[in-house]
C-alpha cells in the first residue's frame, strides 16, 4: 500500500486529528494552572463521582428487580443508595453550574463545553422523572397519573406515555442514562481540550490564554 | 425495635410535609431547605481557602 493511499484511509485520518486535538499530555495533564485551585472546581468533580454511584446501585437494582428493592432491607439499602447518590448527583452539579456561569465559562471558543453541560443537565432531569415513575409503588402511580397531563397539555404524550411503565422503565435504564454519560464523556473531553476558563482581570479583560 | 423504626419513631414519615407560602411561590420545607443549602455550599466553596493553593503560587 502506498504512503498515499495509507494517508487517505479513515484511520489514518482521525487518529491524526484525535492526537492533534487531545496529545496524551493534555488528555491526563501532570498540572493545571492556579486558579484551578479553589473549592468551586470540586463539585464538577464530585458530581461525575456521584453520577458512577448512581449508575452502580442502578445496575445492582437491575440484576434484581423491584421485588428485591421492595422487601429486601439489603434492596432497601441499595435502592436508599441510588436515591441518595442522585441527589448529591444534582447538588453537586447545580453548585458547579452556578460557578460556572458566575465565570462566563463559555469563553474562549467554549460555547459547545457550556452547551454539551446544558445537555447533561436536562437530561439527567428527564432520567430523574422517569426514575419516579419507574418505582413501582403508590408513589409512582401518582406521580405518572399527574405528569400524564402535563405532558399531554404538550401534545409529546402520543409517542411519551408516562403511564406506560415499560416505556418509561427503558428509557430510565437504558436510553437516557446513555445519552447522560456520553454527554459526561463529551464535556469532559472537551475541557480537556480547550483547558479551565481563566478567570476576568480586575478591570474587566480576561486572563491571557 | 430496629434502628430504623426508631428513627421513624422520633421524625414521624406518615404526617403531612409542611409548605412555605408566600405570595404565588409554594415551596416544601425540605426542598426549601435543600436550595438553601447548596447557597451556603456555593458560598463557603468561593471563599474557602483550598488546600495547598499558597504552597503553588510560592512556586517559580
Amino acid at each position: 500500500m502506498s504512503t498515499t493511499e495509507i494517508d487517505r484511509q479513515w484511520t489514518t485520518r482521525l487518529r491524526r486529528r484525535v492526537a492533534g486535538k487531545l496529545p496524551p499530555e493534555k488528555l491526563l495533564p501532570d498540572t493545571q494552572p492556579t486558579y484551578v485551585a479553589s473549592w468551586i472546581y470540586v463539585f464538577g468533580v464530585t458530581t461525575m463521582a456521584a453520577l458512577g454511584v448512581v449508575i452502580v446501585s442502578g445496575c445492582l437494582l437491575a440484576l434484581r428487580g423491584p421485588q428485591w428493592w421492595h422487601t429486601s432491607s439489603v434492596g432497601h439499602f441499595v435502592n436508599s443508595l441510588h436515591l441518595w447518590s442522585v441527589e448529591i448527583f444534582f447538588f453537586a452539579m447545580v453548585i458547579h453550574l452556578w460557578g460556572k456561569y458566575f465565570m462566563a465559562a463559555w469563553r474562549g471558543g467554549r460555547a459547545l463545553t457550556w452547551m454539551t453541560g446544558v445537555f447533561t443537565f436536562l437530561v439527567s432531569i428527564a432520567t430523574a422523572f422517569t426514575g419516579y415513575v419507574s418505582q413501582s409503588n403508590f408513589d409512582s402511580q401518582w406521580i405518572s397519573t399527574q405528569a400524564k397531563d402535563g405532558i399531554n397539555s404538550t401534545g409529546a404524550g402520543a409517542f411519551w406515555n408516562v403511564l406506560n411503565t415499560g416505556q418509561m422503565l427503558m428509557w430510565h435504564i437504558v436510553l437516557l442514562p446513555l445519552a447522560a454519560v456520553v454527554l459526561t464523556v463529551f464535556h469532559v473531553l472537551l475541557v480537556r481540550i480547550k483547558g479551565v476558563v481563566p478567570p476576568f482581570e480586575k478591570d474587566g479583560a480576561e486572563v491571557a490564554q | 425495635m430496629s434502628s430504623f423504626g426508631l428513627l421513624a419513631a422520633i421524625w414521624p414519615l406518615t404526617t403531612l410535609g409542611h409548605y412555605v407560602h408566600w405570595h404565588i411561590i409554594q415551596i416544601s420545607v425540605a426542598n426549601l431547605t435543600v436550595i438553601i443549602l447548596m447557597v451556603v455550599t456555593f458560598i463557603v466553596a468561593l471563599f474557602a481557602p483550598f488546600p495547598g493553593r499558597r504552597r503553588r503560587k510560592e512556586k517559580p
